[in-house]
């Protein structure tokens, strides 16, 4: 399962970082180079394992509803790059329909 | 374009808020409305090193739900990151469920077909998950504002099976679904708060045909009736491209209420990966099978179950049993208010028109209403008895209404106690016989259409502590004798 | 007086203690001139706190275990005072609006925060290297690295500056900086001390830890900053008990296991010495030592960087530019994430979310991450089986070598071979202390003692234990 240029391409979309050209062969070395050590995991035996190592099987602790907000050290907008009228603004969507995006 | 010889199958995505005073995550309100970013905290704007805890009841009410559409609940389940980049989804994630839900397999009756049989809808899975904030794309040019309120409110998401055959069919499944989450106090259930959001999945087939052809989402939609109307403009569309024999392109299509119509979204990049995996900062929420069990006994009883007993118990026509059972708090004051008193309908009577007018005109709901069921039990049987006057009741109702006194203290100081004792009414009858010579002669000669007249007469001298009944069977029985 | 740390060169008061703090930082010139150890500090607040915390003392109030002892905090722990900039571009001035418990905790106990120390970015790293602020450098030996991603906190406690200092955990960011530069480090049970206010780099793994000039230091740090907090659903509700108890009690009747995954041919022969010169002190002290295997070792490092690099690409998917921390303007909200995000994170952290990206997204969630999690499960299961089994503690060299120099490694699996004996006590959960046992050439080593889920007390029995023993052997 060797990473493709593609590959490199499309999962740096997906977390929303654009590469320099001339980083681009050097990642998908560096990626395939990591993974190679990964595929000594494959040869494992993992059929009797039953779910994912993890803490707390016993449940997770709740909260009780209410109870007083947690306080802001701080102004908002002493921490946001640009806020008017409350909100925090960012750049307008490239297209209307970017906006569908929010109804997931 | 005969639809006629197509089936419309429709599977809906319905997101409820639960009505939990802070949010799922953090501790912050939920109030609706208030000024941008006030309900924000560092959880919820996701500063670097938060964590979320998650809220008892949400976890309740999602329970709740789950018995009430007759789900099976899982006692571990799972929460997961759904991974997607949106700035009103502070995270960059959405902590939601994903392959081990609350709950799954449940079903909801919706009606009845014409052959009687009722219509079940499947209900696949429902689970518990934040919502994002709001991003407001028309304020300002060329910039999105962006209010974090409503990110990490609680709400479920009740995924149904695609066995909804017409717009009519999914109009009924969202009525029944609101209805029953508002009988369970799950939700406030208010589309225009957006307390409740709905995604249907939609597609078309020739009839007869057993396969499912290919769905697409349609999205935007802010009422029941433009889900229905969205339904069928996406069903003609697609009905339309297949009978051309074109190909339905598995796409989300957008809801213009405004012109009626639906549009594709724009095709998203890379098709959604969510990269969903277990959320790390969560461990499973377990949950003992007796408290799950606890959380279903102590379901109220379901508006289907209640309207059925209603019809029985009480001998109610349907329009009373429908207008009652139209929420559990009215339905439970109706009930306790019938069996103290014991005749139902005059009851239902009372409820719909004076409690009802009452409750709406002042704006509250049935549980403030100071003229309790007892209360007005007791007001009614006065007035069976004899006691009280219908005239005199409204009075007594409206006094009732603004002190929250009995009936009886009411009745007995503003001196509206009927007057049963036959010497007492005797003597009225003997003066306004006296008064009215002409009318009163006429009367004993057998003149009976002057019966009226008298009884009024009579009512009004006693300021209407008279038993009309009694006045009217004394002046009979003299007429006569 | 000043709390019961080691009474070596107490400072009579909190006012002196907080002001040679500052003086040493000087001295050693701790900044980014010299070590680049602290990056943030606030002279006049931290002499306002020592003051005020004097007042207490002199009025005899109860001023806390740790009343007027400065220390400083790994730069990925929420601070609201000084910044908290994860050793980022992303976050460089950002002022976090909350306080993590940790820090409250000892703000409680009357600690006085002098500074934020360097770390790889967003803890990502072995050696301090991969900083967005620069280098920091071992105070043994400038040419080398102070090792990571805790390495400012390690070295402040190495020169000096400070008696502890916090680190956090992914995969032996406070143990192996702890054996580069000579000093205790402290790797806590997962759920034994909140995460709240820990910049996230892998939730399953993170874990604040301590470094400590000595047992005795960590040990009470530990005492203070462990235990349930509402704020992290992974804490655990289990009692805290005085570690500094463990001092006394000795290793007479323990059983400590030596695998022998972790002394593999290819080790410094000069490192595997010292080690059993420690394992011959504990056993003249009354342990037992038995030959252990823990065979699914191997895998640890495969598995680790499937786990923690997908858990950071979701945990770092936050750092967008819309709320906080760096913006770079563009056209439309797509052109200010992708300039954002490029211009924020420095090349390894871009390297691990484009790993992590990969190994989640659709079509190899399955061959690689569940895969993964599996294998943790082996792993842990291994742990749990080997402590079930009579052995009360495991103990290995802390890293295969002593601190290396500047720019040694420069491929990244290279650098990742590192934490080659320190990843598996954060795979599976458990606990574990580097304490200096000698040294090679001048330069530090470490040895690890590992011990069972909330079993601290054990690993500070057989730390407290080593050290007594090894007395000024440790550092020579």
């Amino acid at each position: 399962m060797a990473v493709s240029r593609e590959d490199l391409l499309h999962v740096a979309s997906l977390a929303r970082l654009a590469l320099d050209e001339e980083a681009v062969p050097r990642l998908v070395r560096e990626l395939n180079g990591i993974l190679e050590h990964m595929d000594v995991l494959r040869k494992v035996d993992t059929s009797g394992v039953t779910g994912a190592a993890g803490v707390g099987d016993a449940g997770m602790p709740l909260r009780e509803d209410g109870g007083a907000p947690y306080p802001l050290a701080h102004p908002r907008e002493a921490f946001a790059p640009e806020m008017r009228d409350g909100f925090f603004i960012v750049p307008r969507l490239a297209t209307h329909e970017d906006a569908t995006e929010s109804v997931e | 374009m005969s639809l006629d010889r197509w089936e419309m199958v429709v599977g809906l995505e319905v997101h409820v808020q639960l009505k939990t005073r802070s949010k799922a995550f953090c501790a912050c309100s939920t109030q609706y409305g208030a000024p941008p970013n006030i309900n924000t905290c560092p959880v919820c704007l996701a500063l670097p090193g938060t964590l979320p805890v998650l809220n008892f009841e949400a976890v309740r009410l999602a329970v709740r739900a789950a018995h009430a559409l007759s789900c099976t609940v899982n006692p571990t389940s799972v929460f997961a990151r759904k991974n997607y980049f949106y700035p009103d989804l502070p995270k960059g994630y959405q902590i939601s469920q994903y392959d081990r839900p609350l709950a799954v397999n449940g079903s909801l009756t919706i009606g009845e077909s014409a052959d009687g049989t009722p219509i079940t809808v499947g209900i696949t899975r429902l689970h518990l998950e934040e919502d994002a904030g709001k991003s407001i794309h028309d304020r300002y040019p060329s910039a999105t504002a962006i209010d974090l309120n409503r990110a990490g409110v609680p709400l479920v998401e009740i995924v149904s099976e695609p066995d909804m055959r017409s717009s009519r069919d999914a109009g009924a499944y969202l009525r029944t679904l609101k209805q029953i989450l508002e009988f369970t106090e799950v939700s406030d259930v208010n589309m225009e708060e957006g307390s409740l959001r709905v995604d249907a999945n939609v597609s078309a087939r020739l009839r007869g045909e057993t396969k499912l052809g290919t769905k697409t989402e349609v999205k935007n939609m802010n009422s029941f009736s433009g889900v229905e109307r969205a339904l069928e403009a996406e069903f003609a569309r697609q009905v339309e491209l297949l009978e051309r024999g074109g190909r339905v392109e598995q796409q989300t299509m957008l809801w213009d209420g405004t012109r009626g119509v639906v549009r594709p979204a724009r095709s998203k990049e890379a098709s959604h990966d969510y990269r969903y995996f277990p959320e790390p900062d969560l461990p499973p929420l377990v949950l003992s099978k007796a408290w799950i069990e606890e959380q279903r006994t102590s379901l109220p009883e379901l508006p289907v179950a209640r309207r059925a007993r209603f019809a029985k118990e009480y001998a109610l026509p349907p329009a009373d049993i429908e207008s009652l059972t139209s929420s559990v708090a009215l339905a439970d004051y109706y009930e306790q208010a019938a069996r103290a008193h014991g005749d139902g309908k005059t009851v239902a009577n009372w409820v719909r028109g004076e409690v009802l007018a009452a409750v709406n005109a002042d704006g509250i709901s049935v549980r403030e209403f100071r003229v309790r069921p007892g209360d007005l039990a007791d007001l009614l049987s006065l007035v069976r008895d004899g006691k009280v006057s219908h005239t005199a009741a409204k009075r007594i109702f409206a006094e009732m209404r603004k002190s929250g006194e009995r009936p009886a203290q009411i009745a007995d100081r503003e001196g509206l106690l009927q007057e049963g004792n036959v010497d007492a009414i005797a003597v009225w009858v003997d003066e306004v016989m006296a008064e009215y010579p002409e009318e009163a002669r006429r009367f004993l000669a057998g003149e009976r259409k002057l019966l009226g007249v008298l009884v009024g007469a009579v009512m009004k001298k006693s300021k209407g502590r008279a038993d009309p009944k009694q006045v009217n069977q004394l002046l009979t029985s003299r007429s006569t004798g | 007086m000043i709390g019961p740390l080691d009474p070596r060169d107490v400072p009579s008061s909190a006012i002196d203690a907080v002001a040679d703090a500052f003086e040493r930082m000087a001295d050693v010139k701790a900044g980014r001139e010299g070590l680049n150890l602290i990056l943030w500090t606030d002279r006049v607040r931290a002499a306002d706190a020592a003051r005020s915390c004097q007042r207490d003392i002199d009025a005899g109030r109860e001023g806390g275990v740790l009343a007027g002892v400065p220390y400083v905090a790994k730069d990925n722990i929420a601070t609201t005072e000084l910044p908290t900039s994860c050793g980022s571009r992303m976050l460089e001035n950002y002022v976090s609006a909350f306080e993590a418990t940790a820090i409250t905790r000892l703000r409680n106990a009357g600690a006085i925060l002098v500074g934020k120390s360097n770390c790889d970015e967003f803890a990502m790293g072995s050696s301090t290297e991969y900083s967005a602020f620069g280098p920091a450098r071992n105070p043994h030996d400038p040419a080398r690295v102070p090792g990571g991603s805790s390495g400012g906190s390690a070295g402040a406690v190495a020169a000096d500056i400070v008696p502890f200092a916090l680190g956090s955990e992914t995969g032996g960011s406070v143990r192996q900086p702890a054996a580069f530069c000579g000093v205790v480090g402290v790797k806590p049970t997962y759920g034994r001390v909140s995460r709240y206010g820990l910049v996230a780099f892998a939730s399953s793994l993170d874990q604040i830890g301590v470094f400590g000039k000595t047992v005795h230091d960590a040990a009470i740090v530990m005492e203070v900053i462990a235990g349930l907090d509402p704020h992290d659903a992974t804490t655990a509700d289990a009692p805290v008990p005085r570690y500094r108890d463990a001092e006394e009690r000795g290793l007479e009747g323990m059983v400590i296991g030596r695998p022998k995954e972790y002394f593999p041919p290819s080790l410094d022969p000069r490192i595997a010495a010292l080690c059993d010169r420690a394992l011959a002190l504990m056993r003249a002290q009354g342990a037992t030592v038995r030959e252990i295997s823990l065979p699914t070792t191997d895998l640890a490092i495969p598995v680790y960087y499937i786990v923690a690099p997908a858990e950071a690409s979701s945990n770092l998917a936050r750092f967008d530019g819309a709320r906080y921390g760096l913006r770079v303007r563009g056209g439309t909200l797509r052109d200010m994430y992708d300039r954002t995000r490029s211009a924020g994170f420095g090349p390894e952290v871009t390297r691990r979310i484009l790993l992590g990206t990969y190994v989640l997204s659709a079509g190899y969630y399955d061959a690689y991450y569940k895969k993964a999690q599996e294998v943790r499960a082996l792993i842990a299961a291994e742990f749990r089986r080997t402590f079930a089994s009579g052995v009360d503690l495991i103990f290995t060299p802390t890293t295969p070598s002593v601190a290396f120099r500047h720019g040694a490694k420069s491929d990244p699996y290279e650098m990742y071979l590192n934490d080659i004996f320190t990843v598996t006590a954060n795979l599976a959960g458990i606990p574990g202390i580097s304490v200096p046992i000698g040294r090679l050439d001048g330069l530090p080593v470490g040895g690890q003692l590992m011990a069972a889920h909330f079993d601290e007390m054990a690993m500070f029995r057989g730390a407290y234990a080593l050290e007594g023993a090894l007395g000024a052997e440790a550092h020579r």
